[in-house]
């Protein structure tokens, strides 16, 4: 039976791996290389890079870093941040990434998921929605969590997929940074809508709060984290460990 | 010196990182000579079944690869390239494949439930079938390896080295003499995935 994943996530800007707090006041963590691999040597089932950097130069040490971190892990690698166009697609996929997340690129322009699907196939493409309560409705923010679209969440990502994403992650703004859980309210209501492998994130604080995803959405494919992981507070080998005590399928 | 068939198919940075990190002799190449001095062959693959066929023929390599196995060099093909070690597949359409290997590549979501997901995406574990091959002398049963496709071999149960479950039985790697395959991705699954194409490099 195919085990839920556990997926650390670097964001990485001018080099560096960086973490948020409801994506404000970034404080510098660790270098990207040793990170990834110390997480893939000790039970990271995938990763995901985001690349943060504004400028051109930031671009290109980005795409360095990238080659050394995938030819340093033989995990799945996601790489996402600053992908508009099917040339950002080659670029990053050329870098040694297995997939690639869209977030306000695929906002911008919505055919960008079809046209990737077609070229590298589903499976490569995946959507990254950042998600805010507005009004009693889940709404869609662009910009890293900056913008308020207008869109319904919901739709977005029905409609991301049947455009050809191949994998969704949520990540909920009010949750993020917060360390009090995922939101499993916004993420219930995502995974009623689509058939596609969906990716929980914002809001991990502790082991409880995988346990707790899992347990209240069973079709819950994999649960995403940053901080905790990083800082230490919760070894990916010790929460595997408890979710299979907890009856949940995980590659130990 | 093992060959990696370079015909424009799919992402193959990992794959060779992984040869040179267990300290293979690897080498990315579509030139003929070289194939045919290599000592084994290994046939990436990602995407649709009929694009690459169709790229595998145009760069000549389609022959040189059945002329090798016939000859009885080692040849092993990752997730799309080991679909196309079978006769057919039938994804968006009929499309042959090399016939190396007696079986047909088909869709899964007829054979699973409604609410599994498809594409099958992520670690499963490895069930070994019959006697088990030498490409798993490193690995033992139940250990997990990363998957990412839509279509499954089908019909290939004398060939068949190992199985995963995923409310059916899906093939994960075949075997039939000097021809072998895994759907899942060796070069993405870890230590257990490395000690697979160690295995392969020794063979």
């Amino acid at each position: 039976m195919i085990t839920k994943r556990i997926i650390p996530c670097l964001d990485v800007k001018d080099g560096r791996v960086v973490k948020g707090v409801n994506f404000l006041g970034l404080a510098d963590v660790s270098s990207p290389t040793k990170l990834a691999k110390f997480y893939s040597d000790n039970g990271a089932d995938e990763l995901v890079f985001y690349d943060i950097t504004a400028s051109f130069e930031g671009r290109v040490l980005f795409s360095d870093i990238l080659k050394e971190v995938a030819s340093t892990i033989y995990i799945p690698l996601t790489v996402g941040g600053g992908i508009n166009t099917i040339d950002d697609f080659d670029r990053v996929l050329k870098c040694g990434a297995d997939k690639v997340s869209v977030n306000s690129g695929a906002i911008r322009n919505p055919d960008l998921i079809t046209e990737a699907a077609k070229k590298y196939g589903d499976q490569c493409v995946v959507l990254s929605c950042d998600i805010k309560r507005v009004d009693g409705g889940f709404r869609l923010f662009a910009k890293g969590g900056r913008e308020d679209t207008g869109i319904d969440a919901i739709e977005w990502i029905r409609q991301g997929e049947a455009r050809g994403a191949g994998e969704i992650v949520v990540n909920s703004i009010d949750t993020d940074g917060v360390k009090k859980g995922f939101d499993i309210e916004m993420l219930r209501a995502v995974s009623d809508v689509v058939t596609i492998p969906v990716i929980a994130s914002g809001g991990a604080g502790c082991i409880d709060d995988f346990v707790t995803l899992f347990r209240e959405i069973p079709s819950m494919d994999a649960g995403l984290a940053a901080s905790i992981f990083h800082f230490g507070e919760v070894q990916i080998s010790d929460l595997k460990k408890t979710l299979r005590d907890n009856g949940v399928n995980v590659r130990l | 010196m093992i060959a990696i068939i370079d015909y424009g198919v799919g992402n193959i940075f990992s794959l060779c990182s992984s040869f040179k990190y267990i300290g293979a002799d690897a080498k990315l190449t579509s030139d003929e000579a070289e194939v045919r001095r290599a000592d084994k062959i290994l046939l990436p693959g990602v995407g649709a079944f009929s694009d690459a066929a169709a790229k595998l023929r145009a760069c000549g390599m389609w022959e040189v690869l059945l002329d090798e196995c016939a000859k009885g060099k080692p040849l092993m093909g990752i997730c799309l390239g080991m679909q196309m070690l079978f006769e057919k597949s039938m994804e968006y359409g009929e499309h042959k494949g090399l016939a190396l290997i007696p079986g047909e590549v088909v869709p899964i979501a007829p054979v699973v439930p409604k609410d599994y997901k498809i594409p099958h995406i992520g670690w499963n574990a490895l069930h070994f079938k019959g006697e088990k091959s030498p490409l798993f002398k490193y690995v033992n049963e139940g250990e997990c390896v990363y998957f990412v496709h839509s279509y499954y071999a089908s019909g290939c149960e004398e060939s068949t080295i190992a199985t995963c479950e995923y409310s059916a039985e899906l093939t994960a790697a075949v075997q039939r003499g000097n021809v072998m395959g895994t759907q899942f991705h060796p070069e993405k699954s870890g230590e257990v995935g490395l000690n697979i194409l160690r295995a392969f490099v020794e063979m």
